[in-house]
């Protein structure tokens, strides 16, 4: 799609008011059609090249699942599951996993460094590791258990969007190699329309409940699924059916984080005490710190 | 290739890879474009998608293609031609095909010599000892010139007729027996299929080496063909029978006669039998077997003539037969595993291997590095240090050699890939397109065309200054680069096209070309020596506007929107796009599918959305019909030309789970494929069911490319380790969890490799007993950054299918046991 200004529209464990021309910034998302997906693996090769990871040569454990989990240097990988379906047949669900780009991201609700997690104004969720103090609440926080802490440079890590390929009017690497097209990027808007395309003609085909995913207790998201099977998202490798920020992010936070806080600067040390004092349970804490 | 040819006249995919995108019907069997095509697979998609397109799989295993199928049917390895045998017999018992199609279009009418027939599993003239048959009946009736027909398809000799009888015992109850598919599932398919016989419905078939690499190979695919035609599904857009090449230039190997059996453009070899030039010429010039017909054939001159004008230019004269004498002819067989053969028996010094990886890649890994250490030299071109190139050294228990004991001297020549030179590749589709050189090659790496460019001229040299017994083939080659030790590709491309010798003018006696120009197209060609074209199908791809393979416009030049791209790259032949696209109109020109015209009769001419493969001004009532490339003029249901029979039958892998034919329980000669090779000690290294009870398969995975990508960090990671597919059934009767360490022995050797427990695997009732498959991805050896391991064909038996020797690669038994 076409090249537009973006701006950061909030950050994690800070107070900011988005710049008024954010809101002319077109939200995007990221389609992918389950009932296009050969399960190739291009996507993971393409993240792996324009990122620039290399994770360790692993082993086969029975599974086509490689690398065997997301990690530091696996920021999608494809996860299959073999049922037997109510016909007596066989579904072989395969699904590209990865970060979802929530509207209410937990991850950064979750994240107690100012900075570490940003939200730019299209909708992607992008980690800053200059910012990120390695404590991994983002993975407490995140309802897909997405995000992992590097074991060589402590920092948290996830799919990008290809933050650095949007913003120059380029597809995500892993959109851009997708043979079959399973995968597209674009005007979340459109790839809305787009799906509800593709579940009609899934419709037809015998899927009755095929169903767009994108779910409203994380507000929605900048990642979508078609899914053939809409109403059973779970037999997907255990995609959450309802996900939301678990309400102990706010609470594990309460208690845990003035240990991190320890790490950081001193100047955020007064909010500390403000914070421990009036309770962590809503959103509007996270601000209370710079207040 | 060897079924498509004896079948409808030209050897290759049919239609091309965006054509997919216009089936009602795809069907996937006998490969899994998924995992081998991802990339045309967007077309599987398209069709899908956007005109609702359904999508079947038959495949022993539920496969990535299976994933986004419509509807998948299990099915026994190597009972293809069971499973569409069956399928023939549904449409002619259910009246579901294309009458006026199969009437006019194919040989259905023809009338074969009464002496013809087909007993206990043999055709008429079965020689036992030669294992050969004697086609001496396998002919037409004929009246005088022509071939004998009867138009109302009633003549119990008509091959409508004897289609109908041999295929009558194919019931669905014998196919569920054969192949173990549900009789339901193959109903299901069946009727899928049969869906597409109206003349406004089209179905794709999409295969692969699922089809070849069987002792009866082409006949699986003859099976298909003859589907094709009795739906009228040939020359239609979204139709067509369409084989997916394994390699980018798979196509192009097979065009430039990288095999032996032909010259380039499937001009068939000179033998022993040739003696001369007129006999040799005059076997190869067909006569139209019914009155107008094209029978293009019948310009076999022509091409060869030109051939020997492009290699030997003033130095092919009339008088010396265009320099026949000097074409080697060939004395018997030399294809893949003939020549394997004759190095393990010690007959070959010395051997160039340019681009191969035969330890990895021909069956029977230990034969192969047996024959190999009996060599005294080996050459190997390659950019990769490929297990061939180590052959003689001990890799433990992956490559289990005493290289003490082996003498062969290796010499290895770092080549550049495909990105680092300029060059051609031809697609499956027939489109040669035009690389150009990306990258510096590393090191020392020098290009195919510089090193074999260096070799000949130092024998060349030596000829000449040293003399041998026949100098004169080496001596007079043309070899008028501009660079002689290194030829450009674009100069090689100039002279595959064609060029002419002397002034050509049209009929009207206007000069066309001057002597030099580059030939427009193999209609120039002649046969006194005025044209040089180095391969005629290829001819006019560089012509007088330049090089038309590197043309990159993705337009579509249709106007129904059928994806045609007339100006990306040159389609061989004559920049058509579908082949024997003039059937896809009726009798009186006009398109079965109006809306997905492909080629129609203007009043005039024949034209539309692609260069028609057909005479342009042949007017309707000419009756010239489409298949121009057969001297019937027809497709043919019966083909004499195939080793095994005209008609396809079941035969039983050389190693089968059952212990008869079920077609043929009574004769043991019918078991399996009656004519094919099998040399003695091969014979004596097949296993039995009684120690080998698994049928094995060998496949590709998406993640690699045969043996290159192990190489690669990238693909090594995501898919890095070698592992068998085993159904959860043959885990638990034999004690194995997922993930286990699995011993996999055939009577060849073993390989050790994880096991993949899978529900996509089922076992299979077939004639009483049950089945089940052991899947062997066939990607991992001891060279490269992938977990090392045996190498697939270490289990691979030696024997191959009786018309390309393409070895039986996707069927054979083992034994699983847990490390």
């Amino acid at each position: 799609m076409a090249t537009q200004a973006l701006h950061v529209v909030a950050r994690s464990a800070t107070t900011m008011t988005p710049p008024a021309d954010a809101a002319n910034t077109v939200a995007v998302a990221k389609l992918i059609d389950i009932s296009k997906c050969i399960g190739c693996k291009a996507c993971q090769v393409a993240c792996m090249e324009w990122n620039e990871t290399r994770p360790e040569i692993g082993d086969n454990e029975g599974v086509y699942d490689n690398p065997r989990d997301l990690g530091a240097g696996a920021w999608t990988v494809m996860r299959f599951n073999e049922l037997e379906n109510e016909q007596g047949g066989i579904d072989w669900l395969i699904r590209k996993d990865g970060c979802m780009h929530c509207e209410e991201p937990g991850c950064m609700k979750a994240c107690p460094s100012p900075g570490a997690i940003i939200k730019l104004s299209n909708g992607i969720i992008d980690f800053n590791s200059d910012n990120c103090i390695g404590c991994g609440y983002c993975v407490q926080g995140c309802p897909f258990n997405i995000p992992r802490i590097s074991t060589k440079t402590n920092k948290a890590t996830k799919c990008t969007l290809c933050s650095d390929r949007v913003t120059q009017g380029k597809d995500p690497a892993c959109v851009s190699t997708c043979p079959t097209k399973a995968l597209t990027f674009g005007p979340k808007e459109d790839q809305i329309k787009a799906a509800e395309e593709r579940i009609k003609d899934l419709n037809g085909r015998g899927y009755q409940k095929a169903a767009l995913y994108n779910p409203q207790g994380v507000g929605g998201t900048h990642v979508m699924y078609v899914l053939p099977h809409g109403d059973k998202p779970e037999q997907y490798n255990g995609l959450p059916a309802n996900p939301s920020i678990s309400p102990t992010v706010g609470l594990w936070k309460g208690i845990m984080k003035p240990v991190a806080l320890i790490a950081m600067a001193a100047a955020v040390l007064t909010g500390v005490v403000h914070y421990a004092v009036k309770g962590p349970n809503k959103v509007e804490d996270d601000h209370d710190i710079k207040a | 290739m060897t079924s498509l040819g004896p079948t409808f006249g030209r050897g290759s995919m049919t239609n091309h890879w965006a054509d997919i995108k216009n089936a009602d019907v795809i069907v996937i069997m006998g490969g899994n474009a998924a995992e081998a095509h991802p990339c045309g697979f967007k077309y599987v998609v398209e069709a899908k998608a956007k005109r609702g397109a359904k999508l079947v799989v038959v495949d022993p295993r539920f496969t990535r293609s299976a994933a986004v199928a419509d509807y998948y049917a299990p099915i026994r390895s190597g009972a293809d031609i069971a499973f569409l045998g069956g399928v023939i017999n549904y449409l002619l018992s259910n009246n579901k095909i294309h009458h006026e199609y199969v009437k006019n279009y194919t040989n259905a009418a023809f009338l074969i010599n009464p002496e013809f027939g087909f007993k206990d599993g043999l055709f008429t003239g079965y020689d036992e000892a030669k294992r050969t048959y004697s086609k001496a009946t396998w002919t037409y009736q004929m009246d005088g010139q022509y071939a004998k027909i009867d138009p109302t398809l009633q003549d119990p000799n008509c091959v409508f007729q004897h289609m109908k009888r041999h295929f009558s015992r194919y019931t669905p109850e014998m196919v569920s027996r054969v192949t173990g598919t549900p009789k339901e599932q193959f109903l299901k398919v069946a009727e899928m299929m049969a869906s597409t016989a109206p003349g406004n419905k089209t179905m794709t078939i999409l295969y692969a080496l699922g089809w070849t690499q069987h002792s009866i190979g082409s006949e699986n695919i003859r099976t298909m063909a003859m589907i094709q035609l009795l739906l009228g599904n040939m020359g239609m857009a979204g139709g067509g029978v369409n084989a997916l090449r394994g390699h980018a230039n798979v196509q192009g190997i097979t065009d430039m006669c990288l095999y032996s059996e032909v010259l380039p453009g499937y001009l068939s070899s000179p033998t022993v039998a040739d003696p001369s030039y007129k006999v040799y010429v005059e076997k190869r010039t067909p006569k139209a077997l019914r009155p107008n017909q094209m029978n293009y054939g019948q310009n076999f001159s022509k091409w060869f003539n030109s051939l020997m004008k492009a290699w030997y230019a003033d130095k092919a004269t009339k008088d010396n037969d265009f320099a026949y004498d000097w074409v080697p002819k060939k004395d018997g067989a030399y294809d893949v595993l003939d020549i394997f053969e004759r190095m393990h028996q010690g007959k070959m010094n010395g051997f160039i291997c340019s681009g191969f990886n035969p330890l990895a890649s021909v069956a029977n890994k230990n034969k192969i590095g047996a024959a190999l250490s009996k060599l005294k030299f080996l050459v190997v071109i390659d950019p990769l240090a490929t297990e061939t190139g180590e052959f003689w050294k001990n890799y433990g228990e992956f490559n289990e050699v005493d290289s003490s004991a082996i003498q062969t001297e290796v010499i290895r020549l770092p080549a550049t890939c495909f990105a680092e030179q300029d060059g051609s590749f031809t697609n499956s589709s027939r489109v040669i397109q035009w690389h150009w050189k990306a990258a510096d090659a590393p090191g020392e790496a020098k290009s195919d065309q510089e090193i074999i460019a260096a070799l000949f001229m130092k024998l060349r040299d030596m000829y000449k200054t040293q003399g041998g017994a026949f100098p004169a083939p080496i001596l007079n080659l043309t070899w008028n680069y501009k660079n002689p030790m290194f030829p450009a590709a674009d100069e090689v491309l100039r002279e595959i096209s064609g060029k002419t010798m002397a002034q050509i003018k049209d009929p009207t006696g206007k000069v066309v070309l001057e002597p030099g120009d580059q030939l427009t197209g193999f209609a120039q060609l002649s046969d006194d020596g005025s044209t040089a074209c180095g391969n005629w199908l290829y001819s006019g791809s560089w012509n007088k506007q330049g090089n038309m393979t590197a043309r990159r416009d993705p337009t579509d030049t249709s106007d129904q929107n059928l994806g045609q791209s007339a100006n990306w790259g040159f389609s061989w032949p004559a920049n058509r796009r579908i082949l024997y696209n003039r059937a896809s109109a009726d009798l009186k020109g006009k398109p079965w599918d109006e809306k997905r015209a492909v080629v129609k009769w203007l009043g005039d001419k024949w034209g539309g959305n692609d260069v028609p493969d057909m005479r342009p001004n042949a007017k309707p009532e000419e009756n010239v019909m489409p298949f121009i490339m057969t001297a019937e003029g027809v497709a043919r249901l019966f083909a004499p030309a195939m080793a095994e029979g005209p008609f396809p039958e079941h035969y039983e892998p050389f190693e089968s789970p059952l212990a008869a034919n079920p077609m043929h329980p009574n004769n043991p000669k019918a078991k399996s494929n009656p004519a094919a090779r099998v040399y003695k000690n091969d014979m004596a290294q097949f296993g039995s069911a009684k120690d080998y009870p698994y049928v094995a398969t060998t496949y590709r995975l998406v993640e690699h490319f045969h043996y290159w990508t192990k190489h690669a960090e990238l693909n090594a990671i995501v898919q890095p380790e070698s592992f068998v597919e085993i159904s959860e059934a043959l885990a638990k009767e034999r004690g194995i969890k997922t993930g286990d360490k699995v011993k996999v022995t055939s009577a060849r050797g073993f390989v050790k490799a994880k096991a993949v427990v899978t529900k996509r695997m089922k076992g299979l009732d077939v004639d009483g007993q049950k089945v089940y498959h052991v899947g062997i991805p066939i990607h991992y050896g001891f060279k490269g950054v992938a977990k090392p391991s045996q190498l697939a064909n270490t289990l691979t038996p030696f024997v191959g299918d009786a018309n390309s020797q393409t070895p039986e690669f996707k069927t054979f038994l083992v034994n699983i046991e847990k490390v």
